[in-house]
């Protein structure tokens, strides 16, 4: 009963959401532009600025919410804390290391995107081959060769940012380093959308797995299952899923740390129930956030920044919902 | 017939010696204690019934096959296993923690069947958990919590039951109730293997013990032969009398001569 409940005002307020962005930003839009515009109808500006620009990043900040809300509880499942993001295991170090290489060499838009998301899996799989080195069981290994992966591409990040051009590709990769869906394409929406997509579906398909990452590693082998391939293939597909979305819309950080948390406070910890739930706020976050980031200034906001600042407040609830529970 | 036994197995871990050649039976309908002290091997021990750890000379039969080639599914049909350290859950309800014990019956991607349902209540109603079953884990007492867990190997439905130190951490009165559910589940019909440091319970309750002393077998046989004052005494390195009554036998510090 309670989780119906919850769903059903999460889905309002994303309907609600959803039509307050549409019509709000810098180019005010009202109810009757977008019946028109719906229509065929309409001043052409309005169209574009609706269907070309508008609508597009809406989509995408609703699929990224949700992906990395959703790679975020699969990350704090796995690892048997509700303090891990997707970015543990080096995935955004190596993301930003694989966009800044591409801007270095003035790539494409399309070889932006595909270095960052080549650039976080590298990083992880390096942290994956640091973890067999360091050890062969548990997770304490894969944290320490996370935290080695990130250590080293943030070095490597720092690299390249000093070997940047300084008038032209410096601002470029900070500005990128920010976050943000203003570029957001349908043809971007089109390869990865289905991708973000398949990979919060394979998650979802794996809610029971999910839930036994709660037992110990010999609970779990006790009870038949693989525990090393499932952990493994779990975070195959959350890293894949946090790659993506940096992919599209850049670094944005605390949305897969803060949106489990809330949603396991208001739903429980089952994650068949959990993950929709997760991204469904991930997704009302996301698209909140990229609405005031584009609307309450003249310039944009950059949407990393946004969500950093909604991110500090929710940690303080989180903290303490933590503190509650006696597990901190 | 034996229907789990080791066979001459050694474990060692860092290059120290854990376990050294170790050969042990047991059939189904007994209730097996393993007493030790500290650091004597019964983790290693149990681990390796269990095949979670792999012995570096011998081998582990269970129904008269050898562990090794037995899927990892096959095995957990057989045996089920509540670990020594109990680490906290997230807030799952009573009712899904019991029901994790079917996963070797069902797949992964999808729920409980009927028949994994009427498991999961037939276990609960007979730990007396089906008022706490909404209840998450994160509330219960320590006696409610060992309750559940145990539901949930008995959800497992596997005739071998493996319990590390299954009394740790329950009061008296929770620890006698205890024993005597797993004498009873034994008389059914299952091995039931548990390390303890009781020794009256395990003397009232268990069919067999096994001494177990810096990974080396000291003693094991029916209670009444093992369990005496003297080998106890030297075993944990401390004077103990002790004195039998209906039954029972209570063991006390001192040599009796006070």
């Amino acid at each position: 009963m309670r989780s119906r409940l919850c769903f059903a005002v999460a889905l309002v307020v994303l309907g609600l959401g959803f039509g307050l962005s549409l019509i709000i930003g810098r180019f005010a839009l009202s109810p009757t532009d977008l019946l028109h515009s719906v229509e065929g109808q309409g001043a052409p500006e309005i169209r574009a600025v609706l269907l070309e620009a508008r609508l597009p990043r809406m989509i995408a900040a609703l699929f990224v919410g949700a992906a990395l809300s959703m790679s975020g509880s699969a990350f704090q499942s796995v690892f048997r804390n509700p303090l891990v993001s997707p970015d543990l295991l080096g995935v955004l170090s190596g993301a930003a290391f694989g966009a800044a290489s591409a801007i270095i060499v003035h790539g494409s838009a399309l070889e932006i995107e595909i270095a960052t998301f080549l650039g976080g899996c590298c990083a992880v799989g390096f942290g994956f081959i640091v973890a067999r080195l360091v050890g062969r069981e548990g997770v304490l290994p894969l944290l320490l060769g996370g935290l080695i992966s990130s250590a080293l591409f943030t070095a490597l990040l720092s690299l390249l940012k000093y070997l940047a051009d300084p008038f032209d590709q410096l601002p470029t990769i900070i500005y990128w380093l920010l976050g943000s869906l203003a570029q957001t394409s349908w043809a971007q929406l089109a390869v990865l959308v289905p991708l973000l997509t398949l990979g919060m579906a394979v998650l979802w398909a794996s809610g029971r797995v999910l839930d036994v990452f709660g037992l110990s590693d010999d609970e779990v082998r006790s009870l038949g299952l693989p525990i090393g391939v499932l952990r493994l293939g779990i975070l195959a597909v959350a890293t894949a899923l946090s790659a993506l979305t940096v992919s599209l819309a850049g670094i944005i950080g605390w949305v897969g740390l803060i949106m489990p948390h809330m949603a396991r406070l208001l739903i429980g910890p089952e994650h068949r129930r959990l993950l929709p739930f997760a991204a469904l706020l991930g997704a009302c976050c996301l698209l909140l956030a990229d609405t005031a980031a584009r609307s309450l200034s003249p310039s944009e906001i950059p949407l990393g920044m946004m969500t950093e600042l909604l991110g500090a407040l929710g940690f303080i609830l989180v903290l303490r919902q933590l503190r509650r529970e006696g597990r901190l | 017939m034996a229907f789990l036994s080791l066979d001459s197995i050694s474990f060692a871990r860092s290059g120290r010696s854990v376990l050294s050649d170790l050969s042990l039976g047991f059939r189904r309908g007994e209730l097996v204690s393993i007493l030790g002290a500290n650091g004597a091997g019964k983790t290693s021990l149990l681990r390796l019934m269990l095949g979670l750890l792999r012995p570096e000379t011998g081998r582990v039969l269970l129904d008269g096959q050898d562990l090794r080639r037995l899927s990892r599914q096959h095995i957990a049909r057989l045996m089920a296993y509540v670990p020594q350290n109990r680490d906290l859950l997230p807030p799952y309800s009573v009712a899904q923690i019991v029901g994790l014990g079917r996963l070797p019956y069902g797949s992964l991607t999808r729920g409980l069947s009927e028949q994994d349902v009427s498991h999961v209540e037939a276990a609960m109603a007979l730990l007396d958990l089906a008022a706490l079953r909404d209840r998450p884990c994160t509330a219960l007492s320590g006696g409610e919590y060992q309750r559940v867990l145990l539901a949930r190997v008995l959800v497992q439905d596997a005739p071998v039951l493996v319990l590390d130190e299954p009394l740790s951490g329950l009061d008296y009165g929770h620890q006698i109730r205890l024993m005597a559910l797993l004498a009873r589940l034994a008389q059914e019909g299952r091995l039931v293997v548990m390390t303890a440091h009781q020794p009256d319970l395990v003397y009232r309750h268990a069919s067999h013990v096994v001494l177990l002393e810096h990974g080396r077998l000291l003693a094991e046989g029916h209670p009444e032969t093992v369990l005496d004052s003297a080998t106890l005494g030297a075993f944990y390195g401390v004077a103990l009398r002790h004195h039998d009554h209906d039954g029972q036998r209570f063991f006390m510090e001192g040599d009796g001569k006070s």
